[in-house]
């Protein structure tokens, strides 16, 4: 799969992949798209950058392991959780903040937080089972 | 009506999911077990009861939804089964891939590692 | 847009929704068990290749747990049934954590064998990274059993049980030997296949009672048509007798739990069959117990030949793990036959049954993993003459055999005592012969493994009687971490064989909360109609 086109053009669609990825997360608390669904488009930008480019390139490119990653995300859930202790609420009530920032309202909120941790662990647990994949192939 | 349509199509899926975990194969086995959790799946849809209604969501400025709605919690509980299964199903896709390479085996008739076709009478003394 | 007098009027023509009082930071009790695991085990994932002393950190969660469980069972057995219901919702809304006496009880068998293997797995010499991934798995396996425990939410519970899957099949291949392929594959497809049904059964559930907190399950269940809800109570008698590794849907647990490390046979022994049992426990008595009346005859069926036919499996193996892998079966046989009497005595002693299980199963793995080391061989037809050798181990075996098999004054003669009053009080003659049996070659198989093992001077063939010298002493570290642990879990089943009466009591609450399910449903917050 290593033709000259293929190459060339991966670096620019993993980018637009990515950034599509981060769109459909953040749409995602009242729209259709979150977390899940986001994390799966990232992942599969990693995976096909590992097709184009090889796996050593990818997991330079990554520079963590995808599973410390996916932990990341399973923590970031846990203390989205965690924070309602401090306002004397059950585990995982919503919060929210928001914040005007000159005419805009940008709402912060635990299930936000949560969500991007669900985004962080799709994205790891998915790029570390792709590269695992790909990487028996590279050795044929 | 479209809950007769939709029990004979869960009905033809458990039937070749079953067809297909009775293979000795092991990727006949995983695509049985996904059609599987896909036949659930459809299940859980039905049976949440079938509406031809809006999404569940209240419109602004009202505090209640303004007419029927589809049920959500189907919906929830199938998005959560979907993950699931995705997960267990690439993880026993990877070792399957494994011990395809390993073993040199895609037929369980052929993996007796961990528990050896002869394998040894009971001993005898005491 | 409403005006206030027609917003004021909408909200208090519904129902509330939302909970109106604040929780306080004790109650954080309930759901810090698995909140701790989660995030250890995430932290310990993100580490994994990092230097550092990942077993203290894992170790010390543990004890946290621990303490938070040991709170929990105090509140409990002072004031009865704890809930926390997420996200400030409402039950049956929300998703309801409800705590009553068996759910800690296991909880916190589960997090002291969690703990005893992590010291026990001290001395393994492995790679860093196995080493490290060991850990992190270990804790997401942990905080998929608590969760499995502490739920109140029937869907829950199928999540827990998912992720307690996922850290298994991560378990049982880590070092990635050939054999362990092999077992993982058997292992991975016949749990996914029994959660598979458990999600069949729950989606008819909510499809007739339209609800999935088990405290409003309890509640609605005895309206619904009894045909369908037994088809429920079956699948879900499947789908967790699988889980549970009952006979005749056994086949996964002599196949794979005698692969990995010792430590992870242990861990595996102690915690994953023991869920299944709880949940049927959980689901026959406190959900569905009209069904299970419909179901008795297969339940006491299944009691019978599990109780039968695992000492038998037992006595045929040479391979030790394995042995004691169908010692496990048989004693879920024992949790089945308290099924099938459910009396309060009976119920209470087939949850005092897999507790005790819980505990002396790990211990039994614990001290053939030790056993593995010193003969250097998994057949015991290559060992002997470790009595001469090492008795402590040796005494520890016979110990854990005893208990194991139910004989006086050992832990598990009281949970088989409650059972064999239990049918001869229901004049289950089958039961309770079958309960004798089962102690009768359990002891049998038991013995027999320990004189091939310990007292047979040498191996089995014309060397016999020669004294077996490839047996390997202990080094420091397995003497200070593994022998140390395994003692001290032994220590802990003898002196609860001896004084039972704290566990006595607190099967008898979770008993008596499994059959009335009064309390429970209250402490979830829904209200009790008679």
């Amino acid at each position: 799969m290593k033709t000259v086109i293929f190459r060339t053009i991966a670096p620019v669609l993993v980018a637009i992949m990515v950034v599509f990825s981060v769109f459909v997360l953040l749409r995602g608390h009242n729209e259709p798209g979150g977390g899940f669904i986001g994390g799966l488009i990232a992942a599969s930008a990693v995976a096909l950058y590992g097709i184009a480019v090889g796996v050593e390139e990818v997991r330079k490119a990554l520079r963590v392991d995808p599973l410390a990653i996916a932990g990341f995300g399973v923590l970031l859930s846990s203390l989205s959780g965690l924070v309602s202790i401090a306002y004397q609420v059950p585990f995982l009530t919503g919060l929210w903040t928001i914040f005007h920032f000159e005419n805009t309202e940008i709402a912060v909120s635990s299930p936000m937080f949560f969500d991007i941790g669900v985004y962080f662990a799709v994205l790891g647990t998915l790029a570390a089972v792709a590269l695992a994949l790909e990487e028996d192939e590279d050795q044929k | 009506m479209i809950e007769f349509a939709l029990s004979a199509l869960i009905g033809l899926f458990f039937a070749v999911s079953i067809y297909l975990i009775l293979s000795k194969a092991i990727i006949r086995m995983l695509l049985g077990i996904t059609i599987l959790g896909n036949g659930v799946n459809l299940l859980i849809f039905t049976l949440g009861r079938i509406t031809r209604e809006v999404p569940p969501i209240v419109p602004d400025g009202l505090l209640q939804p303004a007419t029927t709605t589809a049920n959500p919690l189907p919906q929830a509980l199938i998005l959560t089964a979907i993950v699931i299964g995705f997960a267990l199903f690439t993880f026993l896709l990877v070792l399957g891939y494994r011990a395809y390479q390993e073993l040199d085996a895609d037929n369980t008739d052929n993996m007796r590692l961990a528990e050896p076709e002869n394998a040894p009478r009971p001993p005898l003394s005491y | 847009m409403a005006t206030t007098e027609e917003t004021q009027a909408i909200m208090e023509s519904l129902p509330p929704a939302m909970l109106e009082k604040a929780t306080a930071a004790a109650d954080w009790v309930i759901i810090l068990p698995v909140a701790i695991a989660l995030v250890c085990g995430a932290l310990l994932l993100m580490l994994r290749n990092s230097r550092g002393t990942q077993a203290v950190f894992a170790a010390l969660s543990v004890i946290a747990i621990l303490v938070c469980e040991v709170d929990l069972f105090i509140r409990v057995l002072e004031t009865g049934p704890q809930a926390m219901t997420m996200g400030n919702w409402l039950p049956p809304f929300g998703i309801s954590f409800t705590v009553d006496m068996i759910g800690v009880l296991f909880a916190i068998g589960a997090s002291f064998v969690t703990l005893v293997v992590i010291i026990y797995f001290q001395a393994e010499i492995v790679a860093r990274e196995v080493r490290n991934g060991f850990y992190s798995l270990i804790m997401l396996l942990l905080a998929g059993v608590t969760g499995a425990f502490m739920t109140g939410d029937l869907f829950n519970l199928y999540v827990w049980f998912e992720v307690m899957l996922i850290a298994s099949f991560g378990l049982l291949i880590i070092g990635g030997r050939k054999m362990q392929l092999d077992a993982a594959i058997k292992y991975g497809f016949l749990n996914f296949l029994a959660t598979t049904f458990f999600l069949i059964g729950l989606g008819y559930l909510y499809g007739m009672l339209g609800t999935l907190n088990m405290a409003d399950i309890s509640l609605t269940a005895p309206n619904a048509p009894v045909g369908p809800i037994t088809a429920v109570a079956a699948l879900f008698l499947l789908a967790f007798g699988m889980k549970a590794a009952a006979f005749p849907v056994n086949a996964w647990l002599p196949a794979s739990y005698h692969t990995p490390d010792p430590a992870i046979s242990a861990l595996f022994g102690g915690l994953l069959t023991k869920v299944g049992a709880y949940a049927l426990l959980r689901t026959l008595l406190l959900l569905l117990p009209g069904s299970r009346e419909v179901l008795d005859p297969v339940i006491t069926g299944i009691a019978v030949f599990t109780l039968i036919l695992a000492p038998l499996g037992a006595l045929a193996q040479t391979n030790l793990r394995r042995a004691v892998g169908f010692l496990v079966i048989g004693g879920i046989g024992a949790v089945f036959a308290g099924l099938a009497v459910p009396s309060l005595r009976g119920v209470a002693g087939g949850t005092f049954y897999a507790f005790h299980s819980m505990l002396t199963m790990t211990a039994l793995y614990l001290v053939a993993g030790l056993v593995e080391r010193m003969t250097q061989a998994t057949d015991t037809r290559f060992m002997g003459g470790v009595y001469q050798f090492n008795s402590p181990v040796s005494i520890m075996f016979i110990l854990l055999v005893f208990a194991a098999a139910g004989l006086p004054p050992f832990l598990g003669f009281w949970p088989k005592l409650l059972i064999v009053e239990a049918g001869l009080g229901m004049q289950d003659w089958l039961i309770v012969s079958a309960v004798l049996i089962n102690s009768l070659l359990t002891s049998i198989a038991g013995t027999r493994l320990w004189a091939h093992i310990f007292w047979r001077s040498g191996r089995e063939g014309d060397e016999a009687e020669v004294f077996n010298d490839r047996l390997r002493p202990l080094t420091v570290i397995e003497n200070r971490a593994s022998l140390t642990a395994a003692v001290s879990l032994v220590a802990v089943i003898m002196v609860l064989g001896l004084w039972p009466n704290l566990i006595f009591e607190s099967v008898r609450i979770a008993a008596s909360d499994l059959l009335q399910p009064e309390r429970y449903v209250s402490a979830t917050g829904l209200e009790v109609t008679p």
